[in-house]
């Protein structure tokens, strides 16, 4: 907010207000004419400076001259009438018309002596401190209370098939899955492709290009296949979920969802984290393929041929390679849906709400998935996968 | 009330709908400057669709609607502007914006439209809001306020530039009786004091009698006006079965009430 400019140069404008007396104690003025927001804009700031300069123990103004007379105009009479009581002077104002007398009587001065617009803000850090560490902590159980309660409806779905609403969940693998084939496609092409590239220029020192190709096949099936799958989700359906489910929130719906005896986790979660889990791993799949597509291209234009590179691919990953990738990503998946279900579930009341329960969903799933891919590298490690 | 009030609004033959729709055909009316004005209907009968097309929202399939003689649909620029700062809108859902205190709602047409001091957008923001009986709330969040309160804060938002002609689409409904009558009382003051005109979106039967001057009846099946007059003509003296099924529900305590004390103390 602007601050409060301070324009002494500013002329009272004569045409609307004049000073008819002044003297030690008191200041007489007359206001003329119509009193609507322009003219009072005009008038504001040098009247007020007039006024605050003089100090006056009464303050009277005329104003039988004023024609019309605005919510703006009440305004400035309301100001002049808060600041002599604020600095404990008397006011008086006459000979308003009835109709704007009318308009005048609805307000108190005192009512306006302060005047909050904006929200309290928390003050010092300590507080702000403590508030972040509650709320972490909060967070927290939040998140333990979810995962308990989708791992039970998990169950239930899976002891009861029927009671889940599968064609929802086609919709949601159409839009999570199918939809996001051509991202994920092309994504993981120009990384196969530009690892790659990236990869010959070493090699060729030792003139080892070809490994270039197990390079590629390694790195993309045990680890860039479904990570990228899995964050690309994260960005593009995670925010979804959030922000879908937030909506709901705020539109009263997940209540309308409670109050019909319809818990909203085996309603709407249970179908978004059985169609994300079972779409990730084919999403990775193609992820995989792409990614060697990639790579492929970069060999047949250092001239070796396809059948050379397939062969090299086939001899560098085991089928332990791939269904370790794609294990994963059922981990992964779990964590996208999840997390952009319970941020959607979480939001508050507000518009900008539903926004910041989509970022934090992304932001929460890139961390919770690097963190599993991190967890999974060393659990694979001791297995010897 | 001026007796024969000059036309502000004049309304031609207009035609209005959504996509293969059609919602009111060759509607045609007039409104007069000062005049409190009251579009009456059944639910999803097109009231706030004429609204949202007599405000210049949508373009209407047919017909014109001039304020003072000026076309708001085919009105670009400086008139636009100016054309727009004369109306204010109250929306059936309130619009406030969400990100938005109460008091920063209502100040955002007073930034917008005026030259007037930061402490005076202040001042007289919460003034209107002190008008709707939220003055202590002008630093909540609408998701924090109850449906009433959001409501009155946009009426509040509505009038606070004091334009000429104020469009409230049910103002009243969901408030209490009291608070009600007291918004009644307060369009009536405006409308008094600044000969402000207002068309208004209502179903509260003591709302239409204590302040419409004139009342215009729309059909669903219709599709247009079927009955138009002052609330008392139309509750005596009308054919139309709806019209009057609707006035005869209420008509009789409203009568009393208005006779044992004045309807606003
Ligand atoms: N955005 C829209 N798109 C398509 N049709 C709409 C839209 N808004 C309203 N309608 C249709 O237009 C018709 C009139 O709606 P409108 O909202 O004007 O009714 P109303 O008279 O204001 O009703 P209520 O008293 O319930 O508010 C309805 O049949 C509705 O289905
Ligand atoms: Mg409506």
């Amino acid at each position: 907010m602007k601050p409060f400019t301070k324009k002494p140069s500013a002329a009272l404008p004569g045409d609307v207000c004049r000073i008819l007396e002044h003297n030690e104690e008191t200041l007489y003025l007359s206001l003329t004419g119509r009193l609507d927001a322009s003219a009072t804009a005009q008038l504001w700031t040098p009247l007020l400076n007039l006024v605050e300069n003089i100090a006056p123990q009464l303050l009277r103004v005329k104003a039988d001259a004023v024609t019309y007379c605005d919510g703006a105009g009440i305004g400035l009479l309301m100001e002049l009438a808060r600041r002599q009581l604020k600095r404990q002077g008397q006011y008086s104002l006459n000979g308003l018309k009835e109709e704007i007398a009318h308009l005048w009587s609805q307000y108190q001065p005192e009512d306006f002596l302060e005047i909050h617009s904006t929200r309290p803000q928390p003050c010092c850090m300590p507080e702000e401190a403590g508030r972040l560490v509650v709320h972490a902590w909060q967070s927290m159980l939040d998140m333990v209370r979810f995962t308990g309660e989708l791992t039970l409806a998990l169950l239930h779905a899976a002891r009861h098939p029927r009671s889940v609403r599968w064609p929802e969940v086609w919709l949601v693998m159409e839009k999570a899955g199918v939809n996001a084939l051509f991202i994920v496609g092309l994504i993981s092409f120009l990384i196969g492709l530009i690892m790659a590239f990236q990869a010959t220029i070493p090699m060729r020192q030792f003139g080892v290009e070809i490994y270039v190709a197990n390079l590629t096949a390694l790195s993309m099936l045990r680890e860039l296949g479904p990570l990228m799958t899995a964050l690309l989700l994260a960005g593009r359906s995670g925010s979804a979920f959030a922000a879908e489910l937030g909506t709901m929130k705020i539109n009263e719906e997940i209540d309308a969802l409670t109050t019909m005896g319809l818990a909203p986790i085996p309603f709407l979660v249970v179908t978004r984290v059985l169609a994300t889990v079972m779409i990730m791993p084919l999403l990775s799949l193609f992820a995989n393929l792409m990614g060697l597509v990639g790579g492929a291209v970069v060999l047949l234009s250092l001239g070796y041929p396809l059948i050379t590179y397939i062969n090299q691919v086939k001899a560098a990953v085991n089928l332990l390679d791939l269904t370790g990738g794609l294990a994963k990503t059922l981990i992964f998946a779990l964590i996208v849906a999840g997390v952009g279900c319970l941020y959607g579930l979480k939001t508050r009341s507000g518009a900008s709400a539903v926004g910041d329960s989509a970022t934090r969903a992304v932001v929460m799933g890139i961390i919770l998935i690097v963190i599993a891919d991190g967890l999974f590298a060393v659990v694979y490690y001791y297995l010897g996968i | 009330m001026p007796e024969s009030p000059k036309t502000i609004i004049k309304v031609k033959n207009l035609t209005v709908g959504y996509g293969d729709t059609i919602v009111l055909r060759d509607v045609s009316f007039d409104v007069g400057r000062g005049e409190i004005f009251v579009v009456l209907g059944g639910s999803g009968c097109g009231k706030s669709t004429l609204l949202k097309n007599m405000i210049g929202l949508y373009r209407p399939r047919a017909g014109q609607i001039l304020y003072d003689g000026q076309d708001i649909v085919t009105a670009e620029g400086v008139q636009r502007r100016s054309l727009l700062r004369s109306i204010g809108v109250m929306y059936q859902s309130g619009a406030l914006f969400g990100s938005l205190t109460l008091m920063e709602n209502v100040r955002l047409p007073l930034e917008e439209f005026t030259d007037l001091p930061d402490p005076a957008m202040d001042l007289i923001a919460a003034m209107k809001l002190q008008l709707v009986g939220l003055k202590d709330f002008g630093h909540y969040l609408p998701s924090e306020l109850s449906g009433g309160m959001r409501k009155r804060a946009a009426i509040a938002r509505a009038m606070v530039l004091d334009p000429q002609i104020l469009f409230l689409d049910e103002p009243t409904a969901g408030l209490d009786p009291i608070t009600s009558a007291e918004m009644d009382q307060l369009i009536l003051q405006l409308a008094e004091s600044l000969t402000m005109t207002f068309v208004i979106v209502t179903h509260e039967l003591p709302s239409i009698f204590a302040v419409a001057d004139r009342v215009i009846m729309l059909d669903q099946r219709a599709k247009g006006i079927v009955a138009s007059g002052s609330p008392a003509q139309l509750r005596d003296t009308s054919t139309d079965p709806w019209v009057r099924s609707f006035f005869r529900r209420e008509t009789t305590p409203v009568a009393i009430q208005q006779e044992d004390r004045p309807p606003h103390e």
